[in-house]
């Protein structure tokens, strides 16, 4: 059956895991140029992914033949498919990034086994977005947060080794939780399968063990996210990570967690995860409120762009109470989550310019930047304009139609939260800009940058707030679900 | 009350012993151990709960199966991360907080 082999949702799997084996294989430090090439096979292979679902419905593809039970189902719907773009243009850019910052000799050391680890990691998360059973979905979970704990410790340092114990910590407990809801709801209902559990959750009074086996899944879930209050592990690890891991941290390994939630909730869950609403936005509204705060307070630029994850993850969970009105408020947390994805993996790569010029991690060292890095500078600036939610961004789309939402459902309670979050937005993004335009002292020495990096970092940012130009094309493909 | 269910409720226990562990413990080497009892635990439940009825079932054996892959590499790296981590500081805890 060679249609079957030459599927897209195969190669999205195959491909990364060939190159991230084939880096590991030739050396320390090698492999950059192929997973750039690599990866624009995988956009490829995701566009045309999302041609078919736009054109003919979701899809199932049974890899080599066996379908479920006995083997195992990639399933691609809208949702599916705008997250597998979303991360294989992430990756491409970043992989472009990161060719340039571990070229410079003050980084080379770091990144020394950054290539495998990160194609282990994009397969790890296209794997996820792809399954169809909750046993696979653990698998890949677990793969996830290796690949991720990995890249933390990529660098070799102490503080780096400490983040990345303690995330793979808290990865370890939060996917003990989801197995252990997955065995309860095997031990119920004899299946793992998306599709089949739903009817079977629906039918009938919520047992005990069906709602004890959602929170377990749940709670896991929130931590892997990073949502408050189990964000303490967050800002360490995407903080002191190298520029290009927290770029693909942020962007894309919470929206992972955050994903899973999403699916369980409109697919199986869906019957037993009313009460949860209000409290997910509630966790949700305090992340926005806490972490911006926190952004505001911090006095190193990269802890600041981790804590503003904090705060937009907390964006996310705002549209869980507002789901039951409508589509829109689905359309609004997938626009945030591609927004937030560009826009976070931009002032990551910008914040990482800026690292490397001035030679140290702090908003003191920032004077003069602006005369020197303008590109850069102006790439964090457009990428704040998505997080802040100002016109024409992603971000400003993703937050009309949350308001939009609010006041449909009636719950306007939750409208302060988003302009109130947009403003301390505002705030820690012209902390940034505003000590950069300050004169340099006359000792301030700057390194010189090579210029990919500064033009990946705006091509990123530029490109999250085009996004609201574009973001028709983005919610027809989530309307394709049917 | 059949084999299989004792075996889960041996796993229950085991699961929230070990959470426990992971959360309370501050040794490195007792926190990674703490995690694999939890992950047996979880193992444990899925076995037993699904043949609570005396029939054996293959499909939850075939999880475990991958699931010990899945605990033996994460042990492996946890393993490593630790090692490393003390090599470098003479540390064994992770413990003075971060913001």
């Amino acid at each position: 059956m060679p249609a079957a082999y030459a599927d897209p949702s195969a190669g999205l799997i195959v491909l990364p895991l060939a190159w991230a084996a084939a880096a590991f294989v030739l050396g320390p430090g090698r492999g950059g140029g192929m997973a750039v090439v690599a990866l624009m096979g995988q956009c490829a292979l995701a566009l045309g992914l999302a041609v078919g679902v736009m054109q003919t419905g979701p899809r199932v593809h049974a890899v080599g033949g066996w379908g479920a039970p006995l083997g195992i189902d990639l399933a691609a719907d809208g949702l599916t498919v705008l997250m597998l773009l979303l991360a294989q243009s992430v990756a491409l850019a970043v992989a472009v990034y990161a060719r340039g910052y571990f070229a410079d000799h003050a980084h080379r050391a770091q990144g020394l086994w950054f290539w495998p680890q990160m194609g282990f990691l994009v397969a790890a998360l296209n794997a996820l977005f792809l399954s169809a059973d909750l046993f696979n979905l653990y698998v890949t979970l677990e793969l996830l947060g290796l690949a991720a704990v990995g890249l933390v410790a990529v660098g070799g340092a102490a503080g780096q080794m400490a983040a990345a114990l303690r995330y793979l910590v808290v990865s370890l407990i939060a996917s003990g939780a989801y197995l252990m809801g997955v065995a309860l709801l095997y031990g119920a209902h004899g299946t793992v399968s998306l599709a089949t559990l739903g009817p079977l959750l629906a039918a009938g009074s919520p047992r005990l063990a069906d709602s004890l086996a959602a929170a377990l899944m749940l709670a896991g879930l929130l931590a892997k996210t990073a949502l408050f209050p189990f964000h303490a592990w967050l800002p360490p690890a995407h903080g002191r990570a190298p520029a290009p891991v927290s770029a693909l941290l942020s962007a894309l390994v919470v929206k992972a967690g955050f994903y899973l939630v999403l699916r369980l909730w409109l697919g199986p869950f869906a019957p037993l995860a009313a009460p949860a609403g209000p409290l997910l936005g509630a966790l949700g509204a305090a992340a926005v409120l806490f972490g911006s705060w926190q952004a505001l307070r911090t006095a190193h630029i990269k802890r600041l762009v981790a804590w503003s994850t904090v705060a937009q993850l907390g964006y996310l969970f705002l549209v869980f109470p507002l789901l039951d009105s409508g589509g829109q408020a689905l359309a609004a947390a997938m626009l945030q989550a591609v927004a937030h994805g560009l826009a976070k993996a931009a002032m990551f790569a910008a914040a990482g310019v800026l690292v490397l010029a001035t030679g140290r991690d702090t908003l003191d060292g920032l004077a003069g930047v602006a005369s020197r890095l303008p590109v850069t500078l102006f790439a964090f600036g457009l990428a704040g304009v998505t997080l802040m939610g100002l016109p024409p961004s992603g971000g400003f789309l993703a937050k009309w139609l949350l308001i939009d939402a609010a006041f449909r459902a009636g719950q306007w309670g939750w409208v302060p939260v988003v302009i109130g979050g947009g403003l301390l937005a505002a705030a820690y993004v012209f902390r940034v800009l505003r000590q950069a335009f300050l004169l340099a002292p006359p000792a301030a020495r700057f390194q010189p940058v090579p210029r990919r990096l500064e033009w990946t970092a705006f091509a990123l940012a530029a490109a999250s707030v085009l996004l609201g130009l574009r973001a028709g094309e983005l919610l027809a493909l989530l309307g394709a679900d049917g | 009350m059949s084999t299989g269910l004792v075996f889960a409720h041996a796993g229950a226990v085991l699961f929230v012993l070990g959470l426990a562990g992971g959360l309370v413990l501050g040794h490195l080497l007792r926190r990674i151990l703490a995690l694999n009892v939890m992950g047996s635990g979880a193992f444990l439940v899925l076995v037993g709960l699904a043949q609570s009825d005396g029939q054996p079932d293959p499909v939850p054996q075939a999880m475990v199966l991958t699931g010990i892959v899945v605990a033996v590499a994460a042990t492996a790296l946890a393993l490593g991360l630790a090692r490393a981590f003390h090599a470098r500081t003479g540390r064994t805890r992770l413990d003075g907080g971060e913001e």
